[in-house]
């Protein structure tokens, strides 16, 4: 038992905001931000645009890609660090738009997500819980930004994309890592404001992230999770038709690439989006998927806040 | 040891080890922050040592030091 992807869509704010717009407000360059990052530009929610407007757009995509209603659906997740509001959930909120009554979950495992919340739709699925699943990947860090800070600012954007999952024979392998308390604090975003005068907790709703140790968090991480599923599955790199990394920066899948070798199978789009953190995955999937075949096998891979890495290898 | 992070390094750079300086900050030689991270990962593995990196560890000569001081 198991799960098929049968449907994916995107939603994307309206304003692009190249390397050259940072660039009119903070001391840095296009050349800056390209070479080190791979990141040409991003797109921003701007004006009153609205996390649940793109989850909506993406959704209705994905659903009518799958041929489905919203009311087929058993499960409704959405991924993100944080929706519009911090109550209700965004998934209530979309469930709403939708016209959808079913068990709805938010699932805040930052890069991770997409892949947290597959797995939990397996789980689903092999219980015999659900039939169909809708998956929306929602993430503004366009809000939890310092816009002051060159070294972070850059590197985001905000999306969402979506994938309906539909019970099939065609039975995923997952391998997932959390490390626990070993290094969490490499990559934080602190909650935001609060007035309470009782405790001093660390408060001004920044993200923050040591690009180094991160970087070596995420190569050692795509590097141990993709040989856990080719080693379960007794496959080599040879076997796997395309690999959907995470999209945070150009030089960690090209240190994948070093690891692996065959660039061309690990397609990239953060050049367009930057990193959109849970988004990402079904983003790139979205994007891609026309290249797919039947029967091709795809490793999906992602790695961030937690830390937590994951990765799934499926059937198309 | 020194030997073996130049190559590593020249490698990477895809320069001659002779021509690259020991002494000059990472910056200073063409090596940003990420590619330092890189290079780390790949001299940990070619000399089983984990390396904690610290801006103090900030040129080929410093890096070489600690790899055998541990």
């Amino acid at each position: 038992m198991g799960l098929k992807i049968i449907g994916t869509g995107s939603g994307l704010p309206g304003k692009i905001v190249t390397n050259n717009d940072l660039a009119e407000f903070m001391d840095t360059s296009d050349e800056w931000i390209s070479q080190r990052t791979g990141i040409r530009q991003r797109r921003i929610l701007s004006g009153s645009e609205t996390l649940l407007e793109l989850s909506t757009k993406a959704a209705a995509e994905a659903l009518q890609e799958a041929q489905t209603s919203p009311d087929e659906i058993d499960l409704l997740m959405v991924t993100t660090i944080g929706g519009d509001y911090k109550t209700p959930a965004l998934s209530c909120l979309l469930a709403g738009e939708l016209g959808m009554n079913c068990i709805t979950l938010d699932v805040n495992m930052a890069c991770c997500g997409f892949l947290y919340a597959m797995h939990t739709a397996n789980a689903y699925f092999c219980a015999g819980m659900a039939k169909k699943v809708l998956i929306v990947s929602a993430e503004a860090l366009s809000r939890l930004t310092d816009w002051t800070d060159r070294s972070t600012c850059v590197l985001f954007g905000d999306a969402a994309a979506a994938a309906v999952l539909e019970h099939s024979d065609c039975e995923p392998v997952f391998s997932m890592e959390l490390r626990g308390k070993d290094g969490w604090e490499h990559l934080h975003a602190t909650r935001g404001t609060d007035n309470c005068p009782f405790n001093n907790f660390e408060n001004n709703g920044f993200l923050h992230m040591n690009g180094q140790d991160i970087y070596k968090f995420a190569v050692s991480s795509i590097t141990a999770r993709i040989h856990a599923l080719l080693d379960t599955c007794s496959l080599t790199i040879e076997d796997i038709n395309t690999v959907l990394l995470h999209q945070a920066n150009l030089r960690i899948i090209n240190g994948a690439v070093t690891r692996f070798g065959h660039p061309e199978k690990f397609p990239h789009n953060m050049e367009n989006y930057g990193n959109t953190s849970s988004a990402s995955v079904p983003l790139l999937l979205h994007e891609v998927k026309g290249n797919f075949r039947p029967g091709d096998k795809l490793i999906l891979c992602a790695f961030g806040a937690g830390l937590a890495s994951a990765a799934c290898l499926l059937e198309w | 040891m020194k030997e073996k992070v130049l190559d590593i390094i020249a490698a990477y750079k895809g320069v001659d080890a002779a021509d690259i300086a020991t002494d000059k900050p990472f910056n200073d030689i063409g090596l940003d922050s990420l590619d330092v991270a890189e290079l780390v990962m790949q001299i940990e593995d070619a000399c089983g040592v984990e390396i904690d990196i610290t801006p103090e560890l900030n040129c080929i000569d410093k890096l070489v030091e600690y790899i055998e001081s541990k």
